[in-house]
């Protein structure tokens, strides 16, 4: 067992909690899918076809373009939100799985670790859900597309982590709710989801600036249109920098949580 | 050598001693109880042993192995059976046995080939394809048993086995105990049925917040601590009598309620008494562990 402080002391035993995770989900596989694919279609198809044909063209693309581009980050993000929040919520403090699988040789670092590594798993299939929409209406031609594959996993491994770390704190479901209305939501309206960051006042998009999802748009948007994105590094190390410290917060958190 | 060895422990929560000096070892093949009221300890004592709580104080050896330092190798030659049922509800009986012995780091093909004689000793053979929703609570704790046992453990932690369960399916979980015993498995639990700490412990400790207030075999508990004979006494005229006549006849008299308890060495003359008294009822029984239970950590209700 680890100090209450002490960095998380991973090892590759997260594998078979993984794997467990992914039972269970290919007993829910189709359902799983057709919702990765359904959900974004529809905001897709809907705002982006819909609002599309009032508006000119958004930062030099169609509209639908404009749109589809930002949500497979922001829709990234919520699937790794959703699995590390509500699902692992279930598994911690409602089956009491985790009690389970840390009486076998298997410390909790390596549970959290898993249910990471998980929720970015999962995320991932969300956002090649839409990349598979955008190249099938023929939204995106160009070969640099395919570096936002890499992105995804970053997308989740940011998003899950932060997931994990209000679920150590969360006392029943309905704390997520609070996570969803004043952090998430707000944050896809700031981070040029649905419209350019740039439409906002300066002190609005001064704060963005300092959250994740405003730089994974600004590596997936430019990437999906052809253009190499400036700053690379800067985006990829925000995210980093959120998901290592997410994911140490919720590694201490769970252990205030279960090892007290 | 002990498989499980305990110094001192010390564990505080918010302030409050839960855990307040408990000592004890623990030899292979043992049978070893440890009794007490709702919070008196024994989950916390057991979470420590496991490695899954750090003491404010003491050490703890788990087989051979410091813990919680060493907890994770430890922990790979022990099983736990949980107070509440954990099983994974998403899968089949198999499902939940193969997935667990993942946990160990056990090859399928070894976990596969265990799976059909662990359903045979938990009494679920021909159950391995059923959903976790579809068994009773008797076939759970059983599952849960043999999920226990996937890893082949040397000991194994029980904790409330069979608390929740009807007397068939409290039985079949005690005939069980008694053959992991008999085939030199160390087993510790926890438990408040004082019946079932007399027919499978050896050895038992009763604990009452946070210490061991008494150790040793059900029959050397009883003798030490408690007169052989009881007569529980009711009826009309009982506190009239207990506050009379009982007082010389009895070494010791308990009212809890509507019953008056009389413990006695000589239950003659108590008996003789009674019954020259047709208004009371009364029961004679040799004492037993629950009344040294009732005895060491009183009568008063705990929660």
């Amino acid at each position: 067992m680890m100090h209450p402080f002490f960095p998380p002391a991973v090892s590759l035993r997260f594998v078979p909690v993984w794997r467990r995770n992914l039972l269970v989900w290919r007993k829910l596989a189709i359902p799983s899918i057709l919702g990765n694919l359904a959900d974004p279609m529809i905001y897709v198809l809907g705002l982006g076809y819909g609002l599309g044909s009032i508006l000119p063209q958004v930062g030099g693309v169609s509209y639908v373009a404009f749109l589809a581009a930002g949500m497979v980050c922001s829709s990234t993000m919520n699937s790794a939100t959703f699995e590390a929040m509500y699902s692992a919520f279930s598994r911690m403090h409602v089956q009491r799985t985790w009690d389970a699988i840390t009486n076998a040789p298997i410390e909790l670092d390596d549970v959290v670790l898993a249910e990471l590594v998980w929720a970015a798993s999962k995320s991932v299939l969300s956002g090649l859900a839409i990349l598979v929409v955008i190249w099938a209406l023929g939204l995106s031609g160009s070969a640099l597309a395919l570096w936002v594959i890499p992105l995804l996993p970053l997308i989740g491994l940011t998003f899950g982590a932060l997931g994990l770390a209000m679920t150590a704190l969360a006392r029943s479901y309905d704390f997520f709710m609070y996570y969803f209305t004043l952090v998430i939501t707000p944050m896809i309206m700031v981070s040029g989801v649905f419209f350019p960051a740039e439409q906002l006042p300066a002190a609005f998009q001064a704060v963005a600036g300092f959250l994740p999802l405003i730089h994974a748009v600004a590596l997936a948007r430019p990437l999906l249109f052809g253009q190499v994105p400036a700053d690379i590094l800067l985006h990829i190390g925000v995210m980093l920098a959120y998901a290592v410290a997410g994911f140490y917060a919720a590694a201490i958190l769970c252990r205030r949580r279960l090892l007290k | 050598m002990a498989v499980l060895a305990a110094q001192n422990l010390r564990k505080s929560y918010d302030g409050q001693e839960v855990i307040a000096g408990v000592s004890f070892g623990i030899a292979p093949g043992e049978c070893f109880g440890l009794l007490g009221p709702n919070g008196a300890g024994k989950t916390t004592t057991l979470r420590l042993c496991l490695g899954l709580t750090r003491p404010d104080g003491g050490s703890v050896e788990l087989m051979r192995r410091p813990v919680p330092g060493e907890a994770r190798p430890a922990r790979a030659r022990v099983g736990v059976v949980p107070q509440m049922d954990n099983l994974d509800p998403d899968f089949t009986v198999r499902e939940n046995l193969l997935v667990y012995g993942r946990y160990f780091g056990l090859p399928d093909r070894t976990t596969r080939e265990r799976i059909p004689q662990l359903l045979e000793f938990a009494g679920l053979a021909g159950r391995a394809d059923s959903r976790i929703q579809t068994l009773s609570g008797g076939m759970k704790r059983r599952l849960t048993l043999a999920r226990a046992l996937i890893n082949d453990p040397d000991l194994i932690f029980m904790d409330e086995p069979t608390t929740g369960l009807d007397p068939q399916a409290r039985h079949l979980i005690w005939e069980r105990l008694k053959q992991l015993l008999a085939q030199g498995k160390t087993i510790v639990l926890t438990t408040h049925f004082m019946e079932e700490a007399e027919r499978l412990c050896a050895r038992l400790a009763i604990m009452d917040r946070g210490r061991f207030i008494a150790e040793g075999s059900p029959r050397e508990l009883i003798s030490r601590h408690i007169e052989p004979h009881v007569a529980e006494v009711h009826g009309d005229g009982v506190m009239e009598w207990a506050e009379g006549e009982a007082g010389a006849l009895a070494s010791r008299v308990e009212k809890s309620g509507e019953t008056v308890f009389c413990y006695t060495a000589d239950p003659g003359p108590l008996l003789a008494s009674l019954s020259r008294r047709p208004d009371l009822r009364y029961l004679h029984r040799p004492a037993d562990l629950e009344d040294v239970f009732l005895k060491l950590t009183g009568r008063e209700l705990r929660d």
